[in-house]
């Protein structure tokens, strides 16, 4: 629910792109033009697999003006939880899909004088809708883009080509070459914005470095989606619609309510955004709190759960939903 | 009378260093020069190493301040003749920052409302420059019908110094023009404005 403007896509076209990454191209079955967006935003795609209703969060790459379709990249990841496997291995050009309306949790800050962006593997793609606006736009930007190996890494050779080396740092570990984050850091312009987009070491390692280099927080932004983790199977009490449900050890509170025919609210489904934040009104075991939102006096305070990314260890948990 | 409870109304956190900055620019104006001795007294002085310090004394000529700003030993100190002049250097000095510089304010709500305007300009977000409001709470008002702007306004309503009519001063904060709105009071009825009370001593 929360955005019931689904947009039903046919997939136009699978391209793949580098080892383990494909990219998808969707076009709305009825013609019409998809709404603009910003870059960074993302969009939900929801996937009927066999009996399995998948809903994931994936970053829109193709240029925010263009209206004619919509383009992600995926990486199929080791241990998927069906998403990236679904959409690598099963997903068929022509098949049709349901896309929501796209929503940006990780906008650049019109007011900066620079932008910084650090993409760590698959993270380059929103980068690559915010590069288009912001050369659209014409504004001072860099790139600095770490890959595993030259093979592995999406994108690079054609960013390079069209925006230039100077502006487009590639980094290649198995180059022994990495970030020269302290570096980077020291030397901008006040007004400089820094937006960091992958794996969650590296976000927080970077996050931490400009801290301490004196970089107000108002200045830094990144982006992480969560996969629901895993755990033990529990149950699940909703207080206001008077239901117990059971959440399999591979489902998450949001999936299992979902599954069991009763809407609850969600925008990002990857712990970033807030909108699904669920009071709980007593739980038999412990919160495990797995998202970016909740401040950890809000954690501690076991009176608020993110139903998309986080579960209880234990036996039960009693939600106002 | 003031028409109160609007969120716009600035809070100001105080004036505490941030340690991780590389640099520390203070903007200060009369007594906020012990907003920045107080604070040394309660950090320690090592910040001062890295920290440029530009006063105007305004109202608090007699009190010497920047001769206890002197003192502290900052990298730099430099003395203003008037806040337009110390306003112009901030902005010069802004424009060859770089990342790590932390900016502080203080004193009147009207001088950090302009330092801000400074700073904005310069793509630093409001939130992460550090202010200390003291002393007096005389407010820059501008008057929404000429838009002039009136320094140091005590009372309210008050008179328009540009076009004369009566102003009820509201909570309602523009960080753009760094200034309250003020608002006519006795449009329907000119002339029959209520007594003006001193609501910003």
């Amino acid at each position: 629910m929360t955005i019931n403007t689904e947009m039903k896509v046919r997939v136009a076209k699978i391209t793949p792109v580098a080892d383990k990454v494909k990219r998808f191209r969707f076009e709305r079955t009825d013609g019409q033009p998809m709404p603009v967006f910003s870059g960074g935003a993302h969009i939900i795609v929801s996937m009927r697999d066999g009996q399995v209703l998948r809903r994931n969060p994936y970053s829109l790459m193709s240029a925010p003006g263009d209206t004619s379709g919509y383009e992600i990249s995926v990486l199929r990841v080791e241990n998927s939880r069906g998403g990236s496997a679904f959409l690598h291995e099963k997903l068929k050009e022509g098949d049709t899909l349901v896309l929501s309306q796209p929503v940006n949790l990780f906008p650049f800050d019109h007011r900066g004088k620079k932008h910084i962006m650090m993409a760590g593997g698959i993270g380059i793609t929103p980068f690559m809708a915010m590069m288009e606006q912001m050369e659209l736009e014409g504004r001072a930007f860099e790139l600095h883009y770490a890959v595993r190996t030259r093979s592995h890494g999406a994108y690079w050779k054609e960013l390079q080509q069209r925006y230039g080396a100077h502006r487009i740092k590639i980094y290649c570990d198995a180059e022994k070459l990495f970030i020269p984050v302290d570096a980077i850091l020291e030397n901008q312009p006040l007004g400089t914005h820094l937006y960091v987009c992958g794996p969650a070491g590296m976000i927080s390692g970077v996050l931490g470095k400009a801290r301490t280099h004196g970089w107000p927080k108002e200045n830094l932004h990144s982006e992480e989606f969560l996969a629901p983790p895993p755990g033990k199977a529990f149950q699940v009490k909703l207080a206001r619609a008077n239901r117990t449900i059971d959440v399999a050890s591979h489902q998450s509170i949001l999936e299992a309510v979902e599954a069991a025919g009763i809407d609850a609210p969600y925008l990002c489904r990857g712990g970033a955004c807030g909108q699904c934040e669920t009071a709980v009104v007593s739980c038999d075991g412990e919160l495990e709190h797995n998202d970016h939102f909740l401040e950890p006096d809000e954690k501690a305070s076991g009176k608020k759960i993110m139903i998309c990314v986080s579960r209880i260890k234990g036996n039960a948990v009693t939600l106002d939903l | 009378m003031l028409v109160a409870g609007i969120k716009s109304r600035p809070v100001y956190g105080g004036l505490s260093v941030d340690p991780n900055a590389r640099r520390h620019l203070f903007a200060l104006e009369g007594e906020g020069a012990l907003a920045l001795t107080e604070e040394a007294a309660r950090s320690g002085a090592d910040f001062l190493k890295n920290a440029d310090i530009l006063y105007v004394a305004s109202g608090s000529r007699a009190a010497d301040h920047d001769k206890a700003l002197t003192a502290l030993g900052a990298d730099t100190f430099w003395l203003s003749p008037t806040v337009p002049v110390l306003l112009n250097r901030l902005n010069v000095m802004l424009g060859q920052a770089k990342m790590g510089t932390r900016l502080y304010v203080a004193v009147t709500e009207g001088f950090i409302g302009q330092a801000m305007q400074v700073a904005l300009n310069h793509g630093i977000d409001h939130a992460s420059i550090r202010c200390e409001h003291r002393g007096s709470a005389a407010r820059r008002v501008q008057c929404v019908h000429c838009k002039g702007v009136t320094d140091n306004v005590t009372t309210s309503p008050y008179v328009c110094t540009h076009c004369g009519l009566s102003l009820l001063v509201r909570d309602h904060y523009s960080r753009r023009i760094g200034a309250f709105q003020g608002v006519n009071i006795d449009a329907e009825e000119p002339g029959t404005a209520p007594q003006p009370e001193e609501l910003f001593p």
